[in-house]
């Protein structure tokens, strides 16, 4: 398994686009929570009910996008290259090849999502004050000591590299990055657009629960928790009920079939 | 794809015409298995998601008794006044009347317009007096003056002059139409005097200030005028609309110096409620007396065109269009894979030793990319609007009327929009060379950033509004088929199917960022070694 492991990092370390793109995490999730938190203002407590923790880390509806990149192409760039044969050569244990890429996927995502969090919630720290986001107006000040906060941010981080994990799973599944990019972004955002048209809130709220995206961003709510469709963590937990069930799909898969 | 390299190669004199080329493209996509499985399900997606979605959406009846809502939402089969125009409209105010053989002029002067609004969270009280927790509010669109309509029944043809709660004298007529006059507030001090002239089919309103110097205001013909019309002074005000709230609303004005022709003043008046019977609460019932020549009249609705807002009239028949979203990540990932797989396995320098003029290349490949997924768009977009909007229907909801032939645009928008991403996607695959990143980028640039401006809504309205102006997201325009009304006060957001740019101009957003995507592809195809 170390040998595999090392395998992994090699493979994925070497390629040219991995460091851009773990940037490309950072900066997109940064730039994002910033613009939204810069963008907001609040000039009486009585006509802004925000989630300001929630609002801070927006920028992840858009840094899970590049994340889903990273874990595909982990996966996919081998078929596309005919490397996958080489590796399976060298390494006839399957599922401890695709295990080995999880483990060194989520170790990166894990690193880029602690700096894209840490990032997001830096720039909220430093700008909501100055748009009337202040204690003095009911809200908390970002501060990780805060353990909501924490949660949150913790959470999202874990948000990210589940991200990772169901994309790794449903790649190795498909076998070819661009359909596997296609079903993950698919997966991710067609959930809370239907929700936007299910009239009836009971719909609505069963889409919320179910949806990956929906049900896993609830770890980064702070306010009115108890009218949440589904709690911080059991929502995290469905995402990870939908990226194991990838892992599954996608170990069956690499195991029975020719690659 | 062997054969047609063969075709290709052998028929050399003929090689570089257009129409092989198209030939060429149309034999690589059709002999991949994967991408004629995947525009079957882009088609069979953007059915089956936006039939599921039209069949989510219930509205209940809210009965309205005389003395406002009475009893919880009920089942219903709803339905709405249509104006003369084929267009939903709102039809419902307090109107003093008689009837106007031929022709005639009509005068009044208005002294006081003032008003009242419900309370937020339903302040409706049960009992005789449902509007004992109002606070005094003048909706700016409250309506106040005289009116000619060709009966009392809701959506006929009228005309009207009328004093407005903001927006100084107006002369509306058929629901749409709407002429400004004298601007400015108004009061005792200075009131309004307001005319309408009927001369057969065609009505004139004027203005004044004080009764004796007299400004036209505008003069419109109503097709179809009977010979004896209903005429007299009408007061009506609007519901309040937050994003995701609504209420009634009632406004009172003063009315003297009526005349009216061949009658005395004070004699012969008919008041009634037009239309305050609605089932959906924003429409209260109405009242008037009159003391000598003075009369005071209260009413409540609005006489203009209705469309979906946070009042909950109805749906819009488009909501089936949703399912479009999913046959766009299809169409995304077949439009830039139709040039990734070449470069993935070494097929595009085939295709470029076939054929040197990379450009025209590229534009065989959008065009038959193009064709594809705009038939496929066409075939998913069709059952949307009259499967969906009986399903709607079926489920108690009011679902705005559209022509025939909006209908067909609105099919062949969706359709083109499915197209004119794939041919984005496939400027973009050229572009980056690589599948993952083009799919992620052109994703983001339409589903994402709709999914930002729209459900997510976190951003301020200003910031998602120039969103879906700039961005290739502004192509969703092209599913809005109700348009929004400055006279008209509602809440004019994405969420309740308003875009900030017309159809037409949205989608030639879209367009643009294709065409610039595309020269920029070919551009990089010529320079680059494939």
């Amino acid at each position: 398994m170390r040998t595999a492991l090392h395998a992994e990092w090699t493979k994925l370390r070497t390629l040219p686009g991995t460091g851009w793109l773990l940037i490309g995490v950072v900066a997109a999730t940064v730039i994002i929570s910033a613009a939204v938190s810069a963008s907001v203002s609040c000039s009486s407590p009585a006509n802004c009910h925000v989630d300001v923790t929630k609002l801070s880390l927006t920028g992840t509806y858009l840094g899970q996008a590049v994340v889903a990149i990273v874990a595909v192409l982990a996966v996919g760039g081998e078929y596309a290259t005919g490397m996958i044969r080489t590796t399976l050569a060298a390494m006839p244990r399957r599922t401890a090849v695709l295990a080995a890429k999880a483990a060194v996927v989520t170790a990166v995502t894990l690193a880029a999502g602690t700096l894209a969090v840490l990032g997001s919630v830096l720039a909220g720290w430093l700008i909501l004050p100055g748009h009337g986001y202040t204690p003095a107006n009911g809200y908390p000040v970002l501060s990780l000591a805060n353990g909501t906060v924490l949660r949150a941010a913790t959470g999202t981080v874990l948000y990210l590299a589940l991200i990772a994990l169901l994309s790794l799973g449903v790649a190795a599944a498909v076998r070819d990055a661009a359909v596997a990019i296609g079903a993950v972004l698919g997966l991710l955002y067609l959930f809370p657009i239907l929700t936007q048209v299910a009239g009836s809130p009971g719909i609505a709220r069963h889409l919320q629960q179910i949806g990956p995206m929906t049900a896993g961003l609830e770890i980064q709510a702070s306010t009115g928790l108890r009218s949440l469709p589904i709690g911080p963590w059991a929502g995290l937990g469905v995402l990870a009920a939908w990226a194991a069930a990838a892992l599954l799909a996608g170990t069956l898969v690499l195991r029975r079939r020719d690659a | 794809m062997t054969a047609t390299m063969q075709r290709s190669g052998t028929e050399a004199g003929n090689r570089d015409g257009f129409g092989r080329l198209v030939h060429a493209e149309w034999t690589k996509f059709r002999t991949v298995r994967g991408w004629v499985i995947a525009t079957v399900i882009g088609a069979a997606l953007t059915a089956a998601v936006g039939l599921y979605a039209a069949s989510g959406p219930q509205t209940g009846c809210q009965p309205v008794g005389p003395n406002g809502p009475s009893g919880p939402p009920a089942p219903c089969r709803p339905s709405n006044p249509v104006g003369p125009g084929g267009e939903a409209v709102s039809d419902s105010y307090y109107f003093v009347h008689r009837a106007l053989p031929g022709n005639g002029s009509i005068t009044v002067r208005v002294t006081s317009l003032t008003g009242r609004k419900s309370p937020t969270g339903g302040g409706i009280a049960p009992g005789p007096n449902p509007e004992q927790n109002f606070t005094t509010a003048i909706q700016p669109w409250a309506k106040a003056g005289i009116i000619v309509t060709a009966s009392t029944r809701q959506g006929s043809p009228y005309a009207a002059m009328m004093i407005t709660g903001d927006h100084g004298v107006r002369m509306q007529y058929n629901y749409t139409g709407d002429t400004p006059g004298l601007p400015g507030a108004m009061s005792a001090a200075s009131p309004r005097w307001l005319r309408l002239v009927r001369a057969g089919d065609t009505l004139t309103g004027y203005d004044s200030a004080d009764g004796t110097r007299w400004t036209r205001v505008g003069t419109v013909s109503l097709a179809g005028l009977p010979a004896t019309v209903q005429a007299g002074p009408f007061v009506t005000s609007p519901a309040w609309v937050q994003p995701q709230n609504s209420g009634p609303t009632v406004a009172t004005a003063v009315f003297d110096h009526v005349s009216f022709p061949g009658t005395a003043p004070g004699a012969g008046w008919h008041g009634a409620s037009i239309g305050a019977n609605a089932q959906v609460a924003s429409s209260l019932p109405g009242r008037f007396h009159a003391t000598g020549g003075t009369f005071t009249v209260t009413g409540s609705g609005d006489i203009a065109p209705a469309g979906p807002g946070p009042t909950n009239i109805g749906r819009p028949a488009d909501d089936g269009f949703v399912g479009a979203f999913a046959g766009l990540i299809v169409v995304i990932v077949v439009g830039a894979m139709f040039i990734t797989a070449e470069y993935r396995r070494g097929l595009i320098r085939t295709t470029l030793a076939a054929a040197p003029a990379r450009g025209r290349v590229l534009a065989a490949k959008a065009a038959v990319v193009g064709s594809v997924t705009f038939v496929a768009g066409v075939i998913g977009a069709a059952p949307l609007i009259p499967v969906g909007a009986s399903l709607l229907r079926s489920h108690g909801n009011y679902v705005f009327p559209m022509s025939a032939l909006t209908e067909v645009r609105l099919v062949a928008g969706i359709a083109a929009l499915l197209a004119i991403t794939a041919v984005l996607a496939l400027a973009a695959g050229t572009i980056l060379r690589h599948a993952a990143g083009a799919i992620t980028a052109v994703v983001t640039l339409t589903v994402v950033i709709y999914f930002f401006s729209v459900p997510l809504a976190v951003l301020p309205a200003g910031a998602a509004d120039w969103l879906l102006r700039v961005t290739p997201a502004a192509g969703f325009a092209i599913q809005q088929y109700v348009p929004a009304y400055p006279q008209v006060n509602n809440v004019y957001t994405p969420q309740h199917g308003y875009f900030p740019l017309a159809p037409w101009a949205g989608f030639g957003v879209l367009c643009l960022w294709a065409a610039a995507a595309l020269c920029l592809a070919a551009v990089l195809l010529r320079r680059r070694d494939a």
